[in-house]
């Protein structure tokens, strides 16, 4: 009896992996990544001779959910859905539009501005409050689902776990840091947007400086109550406060004191105030001037 | 409300708060209703022009270059007039008028609607 060596065995585990796409118009080049439920490969369409994205599930999910809800969402944020079928070993997948960028944790390695971030979180905000307006949660939305190209474009992906709204109790799915306490625990409330909201909420967290400014870290803090009745509402909402906080307006989730809206005040209308301030010293000025 | 009329009203009372520091000018404080009128009538008038400047451009270096000129402009032809006592008072006049001139431009580019 002889065993095979190492490498005989990982070729063999690798092309028992690779999936069989040899009846179909792909052509595998790389795979990019793996999830919870399927692995994700750069591929070649040679009908269309475009590079595509394929996401390839993992044995036992019969029907493309994944596909079927990103297929009823067309944004710019979010990756169009161009074609879907079956292997021969009766794994399904879907081609999609290949993203070029980085991850958004690997964006903020290059620990762009303050602005630049919440721009992108921003766009975000946008993708995610479509999918919610058509009645889809995406339910793991985390810096590495999150996909941001060289000019600043961005995508939200992986909506493997997604739900509509009227899908019901979710099995425990997603990332813990990201997750909102309703969606680890049994009998529970019902998902609904804020869990979503939660995940930005953290996400929001993890683009903020150390020393964050005090509105930006209580819109963060609000979006992230354990309790989804104190969280916004909906991300319309939460884009908005991030919206008024890079205008350097009043949040709705944080109350300025007194000397923070005297400063706001001041650092909004400076113009006026220096012109106010020039008039009155030159009326000073003659008055003291002025032979009495 | 459009700006022409913004900058009529900022001018007007501007104007007038400006005349009415010439109280605590007491050689000229037997002239009060005068001054009052006039500051308030230059002020109109460059406040309508700072309006049909902000109609056209909007840009609030443009309105603060424009109100200052307009304002200065026209405190030198208000100091330039023969005065009772035959005194000129063009600094008295033109350093407040050009700082004036310069906030109505400013606030004829900050307030009331442009036509489209």
């Amino acid at each position: 009896m002889s065993f095979l060596p190492d490498h005989a065995l990982d070729h063999l585990r690798q092309v028992t992996e690779t999936p069989d796409f040899s009846n179909t118009r792909y052509r595998i080049e790389a795979e990019l990544g793996r999830g919870g439920m399927g692995i994700v490969y750069q591929a070649w369409d040679s009908q269309l001779e475009r590079a595509v994205a394929l996401k390839v599930m993992d044995a036992g999910y019969a029907i493309n959910q994944e596909g079927k809800l990103l297929a009823q969402l067309e944004h710019p944020g979010l990756a169009p859905v161009y074609d879907a079928g079956s292997l021969a070993d009766g794994r399904v997948y879907y081609a999609m539009r290949l993203i070029q960028g980085r991850s958004l944790d690997e964006f903020l390695r290059d620990e762009p501005s303050l602005t630049a971030r919440l721009r992108i979180f921003q766009k975000i905000c946008d993708a995610v409050a479509f999918a919610h307006h058509r009645g889809v949660i995406h339910c793991d939305l985390k810096p590495q689902n999150i996909m941001v190209g060289d000019f600043g474009e961005v995508f939200v992906v992986d909506w493997g776990v997604a739900r509509t709204l009227e899908s019901g109790p979710l099995p425990s799915a997603g990332t813990p840091h990201y997750m909102a306490p309703e969606q680890s625990g049994h009998g529970g409330p019902p998902l609904d947007v804020r869990t979503d909201v939660f995940a930005l909420g953290r996400i929001l967290q993890d683009l903020m400086p150390p020393a964050p400014p005090r509105p930006l870290e209580a819109i963060a803090q609000k979006a992230t109550e354990p309790d989804a009745a104190g969280r916004f509402a909906d991300v319309a909402r939460l884009a908005a406060d991030v919206n008024l906080f890079l205008a350097g307006l009043p949040v709705t989730a944080y109350r300025d004191t007194p000397l923070e809206r005297l400063v706001r005040f001041c650092r909004q209308n400076q113009v006026l105030l220096l012109l106010v301030g020039s008039y009155l010293a030159v009326k000073l000025l003659l008055f003291f001037l002025a032979p009495h | 409300m459009n700006k022409p009329l913004v900058g009529v009203i900022a001018g007007a009372i501007l104007g007038i708060v400006d005349g009415a520091t010439a109280w605590f000018t007491p050689a000229v404080r037997f002239e009060m209703e005068s001054i009052l009128m006039g500051s308030c009538v230059k002020g109109m008038v460059v406040g309508i022009l700072c309006g049909l400047i902000a109609r056209k451009v909007h840009s609030t270096t443009v309105g603060l270059v424009a109100g200052a000129a307009f304002g200065l402009l026209f405190a030198y032809l208000v100091a330039a007039m023969p005065q009772p006592d035959g005194q000129h008072y063009y600094l008295q006049i033109m350093l407040p008028g050009f700082v004036l001139g310069a906030l109505t431009g400013f606030l004829t580019q900050r307030m009331g609607v442009a036509p489209a």
